[in-house]
């Protein structure tokens, strides 16, 4: 069983950076990116299967600041700064968002 | 001067200066527009940056905040190794468990420094504080000892002595 | 070169990023997937807006990237700690293979204490 889920997992990320270094014929920012894609979607398989309620937390945690780093790389590819500001936001928001859950998580009110 | 001044000039200094970095300043409407807003979070949110008068001098403590930069992002550089060590690893060998350290720091602010640097540096994340008793709880991913005094020499004390320098 | 310097550093941020999302996969249980994943993610999208600044120099764009590494900084662990104790009162057990669990020692002793003082 941990052997078949091994190659699994080897075969999915070979082909993945084989397609996204050697076939794909983009700029390097853009391959760069495609990386950062990659990992939030193994975040959204934590999310959906993750058993218990504060995985699920953990994950859209570490999802915000994700896409901190990935707006990041698009501000640098389109030379604009205000991409930046999106992903400040956001990651401010999915911190409120994390506090506000796991208070909600540990049993306590919100004005507590 | 009373406290509560003091922190809500440092509050109105650093907001000022934030607004200056983020807004390509190119007409003086903006400028006081900046002016304006630092003055309503002066005066919302100002008195809580520093609450207690602190003994050590301003430049001594900022040379000593310094150093605890450089230390820190070099223990954050190996947690980082470590960890990505472990994830790459086939057998994953962790071997994890709650422990609990002592600290001597007594400010609230020193004591969430603490929690924080313990958090980013090799394979440690901290649980929760008694605060009566002075101790954090722990989540060691390696767990070499359970006693708490070798525990606080191995986690506690490599940022314990800088930041009585820096907070008290 | 300075573009160079800044290539290099946002490839180092990417590495670490991926490595940190395969610790949240891989790893046992909700703490140490906690541990991976923000100790990584941190410090990988530290190198990114790290690369940034260096490639932008300190025009507005590089202090917003500056903003963003003191935020994550101050917000991810805090973020860690809330979680972590979050989890921990509301009863998810770790992993089978963990040693020892000093919290939960703890937390019953505050518990009987609580009682006495209750029936007094």
């Amino acid at each position: 069983m941990k052997i078949l889920k091994w190659t699994i997992g080897l075969i999915i990320f070979a082909a993945f950076f084989y397609f996204n270094f050697f076939i794909y014929q983009g700029a390097l920012m853009l391959q760069l990116i495609n990386v950062i894609l990659f990992s939030s979607l193994m975040v959204l398989i934590r999310v959906i299967i993750g058993p218990t309620a504060a995985d699920r937390i953990v994950s859209v945690d570490i999802l915000g600041v994700l896409i901190l780093g990935l707006t990041a790389l698009l501000s640098i590819y389109y030379n604009e700064s205000f991409f930046i500001d999106v992903g400040l936001i956001w990651a401010l928001l999915s911190l409120i968002a994390t506090l506000a859950f796991s208070k909600i998580l540990e049993g306590r009110q919100l004005d507590d | 001067m009373e406290i509560k001044t003091k922190s809500r000039i440092i509050v109105f200094i650093f907001a000022l200066l934030v607004w200056f970095a983020l807004t390509d300043i190119k007409d003086y409407q903006e400028a006081l527009i900046g002016i304006g807003i630092s003055l309503l979070i002066t005066f919302l949110a100002g008195q809580f940056l520093v609450t207690t008068a602190k003994s050590q001098h301003p430049v001594k403590r900022f040379l000593h905040f310094i150093i605890y930069i450089f230390r820190f992002f070099w223990e954050m550089i190996k947690a980082n190794f470590e960890v990505a060590y472990l994830v790459i690893h086939p057998m994953l060998p962790i071997k994890p468990g709650i422990v609990k350290i002592k600290t001597k720091l007594t400010k609230d602010s020193a004591i969430t420094v603490l929690a924080n640097s313990i958090t980013l540096t090799p394979g440690t994340l901290t649980v929760d504080i008694n605060e009566d008793k002075k101790e954090l709880y722990i989540h060691w991913i390696k767990v070499s000892s359970t006693d708490i005094n070798e525990t606080t020499k191995e986690i506690g004390e490599k940022f314990e002595k800088t930041l009585t320098e820096v907070f008290e | 070169m300075t573009d160079t310097i800044g290539i290099i550093l946002i490839c180092i941020g990417i590495a670490f990023d991926f490595l940190g999302v395969l610790g949240l996969v891989r790893l046992p249980d909700v703490y140490n997937r906690l541990q991976a994943a923000t100790k990584c993610v941190t410090f990988g999208s530290m190198g990114i807006l790290l690369g940034v600044i260096v490639m932008q120099g300190f025009t507005s764009f590089g202090f917003k990237a500056l903003i963003g590494i003191v935020f994550i900084i101050l917000a991810a662990p805090t973020a860690a700690h809330a979680v972590a104790r979050a989890a921990h009162r509301s009863k998810i057990p770790l992993a089978k293979i963990s040693v020892v669990d000093k919290y939960e020692e703890d937390k019953e002793l505050i518990d009987e204490t609580l009682k006495e003082e209750v029936e007094v």
